[in-house]
């Protein structure tokens, strides 16, 4: 009896079984790396071993962080990557094309039972198709492109067991940050894995959202067993996989289990500076905000987009507020267009930006300045993360933050939708 | 043995604090100068080498920027000790030969007491009281990484035994 994170672990160990705790060496199924921590951080580590990449074809390069380049130092950072993929062989390789996890899964580079490895920190992400996907560092990435292989501490499961269904107004993000306050951000070396009868539920870009933010957990990655969503979606996108139910926890394999019931939920919002600062939006009702920023892998694919449009539909942003709106990617934006969703967000007053990290890391477009107060529907609010060090950001849904826009203070969404 | 002074922070110092976005795209040296500022100004100027951060719960939590444990190292800094690593943070640390070990003890070091660090035991002195602290161990197959300086030298040592096998 295994977990599906075992099941995935020892078959690129190449071995029967493993146990938790067990330290093994895995053959890598894809590499995705960034702009940021990618190619200029490994090409001189590559150099010194003298080595090229194992597997062109099984690394992913997306420029997303310093997108579109605002500076002589940002333009040259996109500009060396475009030049190593090109001699290094590397053909799957997306240039301002959106934010890399939501990219690597519109483009159905994931699959169920692959291990991946990604030089981002919200790499968990990959496991909303059910593959096992954990982040790792530069030097790291350089050692699996130069091999092909990692080393890897089998992981203990937490199985995530969700039941009920979630209220309108409430989003997998009010999930994550009920989470982070409950369980903590130190769930160290442990595969996060959402569960329950109510994960059928959950669309594939809810459970990107709930994979995502298994980082701030602490996790060592997250993962939603693949189902029949998972595979009409690979469907959907042209990608030919078998349906599989190897690819499950199998009943009785030891996990730890934590249960929420989504019907008794609350929209939540995580107070500066951590998402652990999380309870129910309640709390916060009427904080004064200077922007709303809905943006990131976590906050802003085309559903996040369809939720904030919800709120945002015939009403105007307070004028006391700047609210930016950056998609995820440019098939999000495309889509948006098409099905008027954008014309809802913009007539609203929102301000469109470029597809990328943008704010969410304080590199792009949308920082703040001392003092300022933000409500972002972004991952993590670290102390400086969106710009000053004195600035303030609190995290919520995009049902939050676009509330919370049109009413200049943090807003209960739920008031909407009466 | 690692020889130096206390730097002491609390749980969850983040790659934020560590190396902040606005400088990740300037060369090392000069992130490094904004490493931790946000919570200690006065960091960057007055670590010396072989100095010893000893800190709280989730030490590196956040992004897989590895400049957050490369800042460490850019500014000297002997080890780490910490109750929790964040994961990335400690695989990046160790890549980078900065060592990090698991504080196991309850303590009250403080700033800029001097300390005395055995990776290989996690054995930790604070020199002045004579008080010993225990810290978990490197593991072994770590220890290795960590003596060849890192996992690019470490590589480099495997492929050159790999090519004297071959010949
Ligand atoms: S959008 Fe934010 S959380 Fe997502 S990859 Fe970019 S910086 Fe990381």
């Amino acid at each position: 009896m295994m977990t599906l994170a075992q099941k995935i672990i020892a078959r690129a160990a190449g071995v029967a079984t493993v146990a938790d705790g067990e330290i093994v060496t895995c053959q890598v199924d894809l590499a995705m790396m960034h702009d940021s921590g990618g190619p200029r951080r490994v090409d001189g580590k590559l150099r010194e071993l003298g080595v090229g990449v194992w597997d062109p074809d099984k690394v992913v390069v997306v420029s997303d962080h310093y997108v579109p380049a605002v500076d002589a130092d940002s333009a040259e950072i996109l500009a060396f990557t475009r030049g190593w993929v090109a001699e290094r062989g590397i053909r799957h390789f997306y240039d301002m094309r959106g934010i890399c996890h939501v990219v690597l899964q519109e483009h159905g580079h994931l699959r169920p039972g692959m291990f991946a490895v990604g030089g981002d920190s919200h790499s968990p992400s990959g496991g909303a198709v059910g593959a096992f996907m954990v982040g790792i560092g530069a030097t790291e990435m350089a050692g699996v492109l130069a091999t092909g292989e990692i080393w890897i501490r089998v992981p203990q499961t937490l199985r995530i067991e969700l039941t009920d269904a979630l209220c309108d107004g409430v989003s997998s993000k009010d999930v994550l940050l009920h989470l982070c306050a409950t369980l903590g951000m130190n769930n160290d070396y442990l595969c996060i894995e959402y569960a329950g009868s109510a994960i059928a539920d959950f669309s594939m870009q809810e459970r990107l959202t709930l994979c995502n933010m298994a980082a701030e957990l602490g996790g060592k990655t997250g993962i939603v067993a693949p189902d029949r969503c998972t595979y009409d979606a690979l469907t959907a996108i042209g990608v030919e996989t078998a349906s599989s139910t190897h690819w499950r926890s199998d009943d009785g394999a030891a996990a730890r289990v934590h249960r929420v019931a989504l019907g008794e939920l609350a929209p939540h919002v995580a107070a500066p500076h951590s998402p652990a600062n999380s309870a129910s939006v309640e709390s916060f009702v009427g904080t004064r905000i200077d922007q709303a920023y809905i943006g990131a892998c976590t906050g802003a694919k085309l559903e996040d987009l369809h939720m904030a449009a919800r709120m945002l539909r015939g009403r105007q942003v307070a004028r006391s507020v700047r609210l930016l709106i950056a998609p995820a990617s440019t098939q999000t934006t495309a889509q948006a267009a098409r099905d008027g969703t954008l014309q809802i967000l913009t007539e609203a007053g929102a301000i469109l930006l470029p597809s990328g990290c943008g704010a969410c890391a304080g590199l792009g477009a949308g920082v703040l300045a001392k003092n300022e107060v933000c409500i972002a529907s972004t991952a993590r609010n670290f102390k400086g993360r969106m710009g000053s060090a004195e600035s303030r950001v609190y995290l919520g849904s995009p049902f939050t933050v676009a509330a919370s826009a049109l009413a200049g203070a943090i807003a209960d969404p739920r008031e909407l939708l009466r | 043995m690692i020889r130096g002074r206390a730097f002491v922070y609390g749980d969850q110092i983040d790659t934020d604090v560590l190396a902040p976005g606005a400088y990740m795209k300037r060369p090392i040296a000069e992130l490094a100068q904004h490493c931790l500022a946000a919570i200690d100004p006065d960091f960057a100027v007055s670590v010396v080498r072989g100095d010893v951060i000893v800190a709280g719960y989730g030490f590196g939590i956040g992004s897989s920027r590895e400049q957050a444990a490369q800042a460490l190292v850019q500014l000297g800094v002997g080890c780490v000790l910490a109750k929790s690593f964040a994961r990335i943070f400690y695989r990046n640390a160790l890549n980078l030969g900065l060592p990090v070990l698991v504080l196991d003890s309850e303590h009250s070091i403080q700033r800029g007491e001097r300390l005395e660090v055995q990776l290989e035991t996690g054995r930790v002195k604070l020199i002045d009281k004579s008080i010993e602290l225990h810290a978990q161990p490197i593991p072994a197959f770590l220890q290795t990484l960590l003596a060849d300086g890192g996992l690019i030298p470490h590589l480099k040592k495997r492929f050159a035994s790999a090519q004297n096998y071959q010949r």
